[in-house]
């Protein structure tokens, strides 16, 4: 069993299209989609549900009215700006679960144990059937710092049914940027394809996610989307990334076909036979190749 | 007045309208200032190449023990709630990338055998771009607290007329961060299935901080028209709709601003900005 994860420096570059294409050539396969922010996958493959649980980042605090007796020492402690005062009556404050980072200081310096301190849920994770196999997503609630801990669990699950159903591939939707919930998408994973558009900003992003590859020591290749918008820029990122020991799987080159097969909510392979079809293929092809 | 440019979906033009408007602003004789806020692909310079005067490391708090005082009592493994400290045989170990700086651990130790020492996590520069000043951040790879870097960034601003953030893509705690105190919001979002997915992700958002916002539409005749009814539906302003146009996609590829090729575009932000203007005049009217 290979896990494959697909993630972009920056967002935008057509990763969840290329998931969405790999989801529907793989055989043998589940799905995860690990972008928990801002998760797109199951737009276009239309999950059935099956199973669900919250989601706990952490625990938040918050006080208890009735028993605050005003002196203000937990305002004094958090070091987050947390607590506010709502009513201009009164010194009680009030916790801002926006803000609140889970550390408990406030609740432990509490003269009178004024502030409780519970688990927040703060979003769901699903196992769900698609047309082209299982898949495991997340919601993550608004604001949550913790979203590296909830793509673990996405990820652990995918792990535990590819293990059960003895499949071959655990393909993965992971986040974009160089933070908190891509290192939790990409830690231990087999390949890591970085997808990049042919633009300076493209070569910039791509250059700070090898960077990231490369501390975590993670197998990666780079694949180029809409690379004729820019040819020249195309080949400097590819030759860019071999310096570093990064192969290309491949060039996917500009079709409005990639728009419109999200619109009709299907993949890109399936919406048409075209060359763009046929260049996404190859990079399939050209990955179970990397994949050794 | 301080407005942050972001978006639910990444890729969506975020960086070009915050850098263009910038421009826009400083040519039409405002003093301003951009922040780039999004430390982990920061992108801006690319485009505005600016002359760096100043960097300065952004670090956050980390403990470190002095062992001839330590006892090995436990205490701060226990208050740590990150799981960021271990005793093990009565040594302290530490590992950095999970602290969050809280303080807790300093604060609990009986024996007072805990400091405080800064960890660099980040760095923030800061210089001149073509007729404003401009500063941005850059998360050290391998970290995971960009919301310290961003926090360095904002206080690295000085006062002036108008202070623009390009904020990071999403909706998490670095998002919160970067639009955290500003005047109002921009998202940024494409017209396809999504672009609206990931605006309603961030109109819920920008709602829960009870901020000011409206929206842009970039490529705005690409896809369907979802993401145009859904904000009539809502009564959001739609403030800006930049045409999918190849030369701009050109120019953005090769780093260049869109008002350097495309002057015309200067007046449709022009525009927008006086519309940023009168939302933010009367919203207080328009919720109330
Ligand atoms: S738990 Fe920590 S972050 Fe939350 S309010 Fe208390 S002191 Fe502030
Ligand atoms: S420390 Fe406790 S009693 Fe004092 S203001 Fe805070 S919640 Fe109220």
């Amino acid at each position: 069993m290979k896990e494959i994860v697909v993630i972009s420096g920056k967002g935008g570059t057509g990763k969840t299209s290329l998931v969405a294409s790999f989801a529907a050539l793989a055989e043998k396969k589940v799905l995860a989609d690990c972008d928990v922010d801002a998760a797109d996958l199951h737009l276009v493959l239309n999950p059935k549900i099956n199973y669900r649980e919250d989601f706990s980042g952490g625990k938040k605090a918050k006080i208890i009215t009735e028993e605050c007796i005003e002196c203000g020492e937990c305002e004094e402690v958090c070091r987050f700006d947390s607590m506010y005062y709502p009513d201009p009556e009164n010194e009680i404050p009030c916790v801002n679960p926006i803000f609140c980072e889970g550390c408990g200081v406030c609740v432990r310096v509490c003269p009178v144990e004024a502030i409780s301190f519970d688990d927040a849920v703060n979003g769901e994770w699903y196992v769900s059937s698609t047309s082209h196999g299982p898949m495991v997503h997340a919601r993550l609630g608004m604001a949550e710092g913790n979203s590296g801990k909830l793509v673990t669990i996405v990820r652990n699950k995918a792990r535990e049914i590819a293990e059960k159903e003895n499949l071959d591939y655990i393909i993965v939707d992971g986040s974009p940027g160089i933070g908190c919930p891509v290192i939790a998408s990409i830690a231990g994973a087999d390949l890591v394809i970085v997808v990049t558009e042919p633009t300076l900003s493209g070569q910039h992003d791509l250059l700070r996610a090898a960077e990231l590859t490369a501390h975590f020591r993670i197998p990666t290749v780079i694949c180029i989307n809409k690379w004729d918008l820019n040819p020249d820029i195309a080949e400097q990122i590819e030759t860019a990334a071999k310096e570093r020991g990064i192969k290309d799987v491949g060039r996917i080159r500009y079709d409005t076909a990639i728009t419109k097969a999200q619109i009709m909510k299907t993949s890109v392979v399936e919406y048409t036979g075209g060359a763009v079809s046929e260049d996404i293929k190859q990079v399939w092809r050209n990955t179970i190749y990397a994949l050794g | 007045m301080k407005i942050a440019i972001a978006s639910g979906k990444g890729g969506t033009g975020k960086t070009t309208i915050a850098t263009n408007l910038t421009a826009t602003l400083a040519s039409m004789g405002k003093t301003v200032q951009l922040l780039d806020c999004d430390v982990e692909e920061p992108n801006c310079h690319i485009f505005l190449n600016p002359h760096i005067e100043s960097s300065t490391a952004v670090t956050t708090p980390l403990p470190d023990v002095d062992e001839e005082k330590c006892t090995g009592c436990g205490i701060c493994a226990e208050v740590c709630e990150y799981g960021a400290i271990a005793v093990v045989k009565e040594k302290v170990l530490i590992f950095p990338e999970l602290c969050h700086g809280c303080g807790a651990c300093e604060m609990f130790c009986p024996e007072d055998a805990i400091t405080e020492i800064g960890r660099e996590v980040g760095i923030v520069e800061e210089g001149r771009a073509d007729g404003f000043r401009f500063i941005h951040g850059r998360l050290k790879i391998g970290e995971l607290m960009s919301p310290s870097v961003i926090h360095a960034v904002k206080i690295a601003g000085r006062e002036s007329e108008v202070v623009i953030i390009d904020s990071p893509p999403g909706t998490s705690c670095p998002v919160i961060e970067a639009v955290k105190d500003t005047d109002f919001v921009v998202l940024v979002t494409e017209p396809t299935p999504f672009g609206l997915n990931d605006l309603q992700l961030a109109v819920g958002m920008v709602r829960a901080l009870g901020m000011p916002f409206a929206v842009a539409i970039n490529r705005s005749d690409v896809g369907d028209n979802d993401v145009k009814e859904y904000c009539q539906r809502e009564k959001i302003d739609v403030i800006l709709e930049i045409p999918d146009d190849r030369k701009i996609a050109e120019a953005y590829s090769r780093g260049e601003m869109i008002i350097s090729a495309m002057p015309a575009y200067q007046k449709l932000l022009e525009t927008c900005w006086g519309r940023i203007i009168d939302i933010h005049r009367n919203w207080g009217e328009l919720t109330s």
